[in-house]
């Protein structure tokens, strides 16, 4: 079955669309719904989105392979996102991926077979005086390292 | 007397929201402005404050202001909250604690510009400021302050949070543009300056979030004061983001023109135990690398520029003695080919090579030649680019390599 939005999702997506001058311009925050309602943005949520804006499945395309955040595959229940940029490595990032990495068995870019964990290494997430950082979804964890980790990750349901 | 203009209340509790913010004062500034001022005397006291734009290229905002034409085509303002640059996390902080004073600034600069709708681009990461951002802008709804007839002085205002999706390119302005449009952020070609031309070919100011946290602040002092916060040419202070081997990293509000080697050592407590200082990126990952012996330098943008380096994002991250400067290329090579948008040959094909080749000599395969090759690639992506993305991987690989090359060398 082809995707589709809940009545309170399009509503929602109407008022958005409203904010700008040209339709096009919602197709950001329409993403991010979509990322959000579907965990990923696959052939089949690129065509949703294309027939909300009235555009071509191809124009969505466009954007979702130039922006990081929109997987085209389903992501685990925990996406742990781990700075690899220059004051994070000065502190430790390195070490840091590599405890993960053995930890939950995962090489950065993939997701263990429970689907509970993905794990990948991304630029500047903005936390540099709290080197070394990460993100699980979208909550910022800083100073980390292997019993933090510990505790948070054992934390998760 | 210098003293904290942006970071004054961020320790008190709930700052963020606007009771807290109205009892220190908060929203005084639009009063004055929309009631007792008139746009073009908002304008004439930003320029005489000589606040240069905080987010790197420190372009005074006034005159940015002031270029923008009288037309009857509508007018946008663009918040360029798309804090990306390594090493900078100063913006983080001023819309976490204080969205108020980010979103009077907003008020204050449509109302001068004649603007009516106004866009805080965000990056994507920031889910949890957007937010904030957004309960800060619809408590302003509430007393008044935004929407309809603002304090019965006929003008009219409406602020969206726009979020990115994840990629440094979109912190240039004109690509910045091109994403909030709903496309690809390939930067455009200047001119035509947005001031003329810009988010759906209109006039648009674009402007960082600590530049526009600013203007209250001037309104409400008054531009001589605020020069006094900093240097005459270079008004006010300026949150310096400190990362790195030292022992208190954080933000320091400090006047422009700041030694940065008190910065590192005073207010930043001094390198981490058992180490010495290597080098110091002063201006976020573009800006060129100072040697430990180039820190007595005075962080201001003039200053910063006689010592072939940047103030940019003043986000200063600190490199320790037993840090390989291999290690650093190659984070900073990495980052650069990563994020180039693709448009322009150079950036796109000069920088996925050198970041090869520095992988290479990481992995013990260096040659001879590759040194040279990496300045040569280097150079021939400066300036031959449509945006600054070039320069700015070209300006630290540059003097990264020309100051350490014996270093780099003996990988070989």
């Amino acid at each position: 079955m082809s995707p589709e939005f809940s009545e309170k999702t399009k509503k929602k997506i109407e008022e958005i669309v409203a904010r700008y001058p040209q339709k096009e311009a919602a197709i950001l925050p329409i993403l991010h719904i979509t990322q959000q309602e579907f965990g990923s943005i696959s052939a089949e949520e690129e065509k949703l989105v294309a027939r909300i804006l009235g555009i071509k499945p191809i124009s969505v395309r466009e954007l979702v392979t130039f922006y990081t955040m929109f997987p085209k595959e389903s992501l685990g229940k925990y996406h742990i996102q781990v700075c690899s940029n220059l004051s994070c490595s000065l502190l430790g990032a390195g070490n840091f991926v590599d405890y993960l990495v053995e930890k939950l068995g995962i090489k950065p870019g993939e997701t263990t077979p429970d689907k509970k964990f993905t794990l990948s290494t991304v630029e500047c997430l903005g936390a540099c005086e709290r080197a070394p950082c990460m993100m699980i979804n979208f909550n910022y964890y800083g100073e980390m390292d292997p019993k933090k980790v510990d505790e948070i990750l054992d934390g998760l349901k | 007397m210098k003293e904290k203009v942006l970071t004054e209340h961020f320790g008190l509790e709930n700052l963020y929201k606007i009771d807290v913010y109205q009892k220190q004062g908060g929203y005084r500034a639009t009063e004055k402005a929309l009631k007792k001022m008139k746009p073009e005397e908002i304008l004439e006291e930003v320029k005489k404050a000589n606040l240069r734009g905080r987010g790197g290229a420190g372009f005074p905002a006034g005159v940015k202001w002031s270029f923008v034409p009288d037309t009857d085509k509508p007018k946008y303002l663009c918040v360029n909250a798309d804090e990306g640059e390594p090493g900078t996390f100063k913006d983080r902080y001023i819309m976490s604690h204080n969205p108020h004073m980010l979103i009077e600034g907003i008020i204050i600069t449509s109302f001068c510009v004649g603007i009516s709708v106004a866009f805080i681009y965000i990056r994507g990461e920031y889910e949890a400021i957007a937010l904030r951002l957004e309960q800060a802008i619809s408590e302003a709804y509430e007393k008044g302050f935004l929407g309809k007839n603002i304090l019965e002085s006929g003008f009219d205002l409406d602020v969206f949070v726009h979020r990115g999706a994840g990629a440094y390119i979109c912190g240039e302005e004109t690509a910045l543009l091109e994403s909030l449009e709903g496309k690809r952020g390939n930067p455009r070609l200047k001119p035509p300056f947005p001031a003329s031309v810009g988010l759906f070919q209109c006039p648009t100011v674009i402007n960082n979030v600590e530049t526009i946290s600013n203007i209250s602040h001037i309104i409400l002092n008054g531009a001589e004061w605020f020069i006094k916060q900093g240097l005459p040419k270079d008004g006010g202070t300026r949150i310096f983001g400190v990362s790195g081997m030292v022992k208190n990293p954080g933000i320091y509000e400090l006047p422009l023109g700041t030694s940065l080697k008190d910065i590192i050592f005073k207010h930043a407590g001094g390198m981490k135990e058992g180490k010495k200082l290597k080098a110091v990126i002063p201006g976020g990952m573009s800006a060129p690398i100072l040697t430990a012996d180039e820190i007595n330098i005075k962080m201001d943008f003039d200053s910063l520029v006689e010592a072939n380096s940047m103030l940019g994002s003043a986000g200063i991250i600190v490199i320790d003695d037993k840090t390989s400067i291999l290690d650093v290329l190659k984070v900073v090579t990495k980052f650069y080919s990563h994020e180039s948008c693709g448009q322009c040959t150079p950036c796109r094909i000069g920088n996925s090579w050198i970041n090869k080749i520095v992988k290479r000599i990481a992995e013990g395969k260096g040659k001879k030649e590759d040194i040279d090759s990496i300045l040569r690639l280097a150079s021939n992506i400066e300036g031959n680019t449509l945006c600054p993305l070039g320069d700015a991987a070209a300006m630290p690989i540059l003097s990264i390599t020309k100051k350490f090359r014996k270093e780099l060398e003996s990988h070989l």
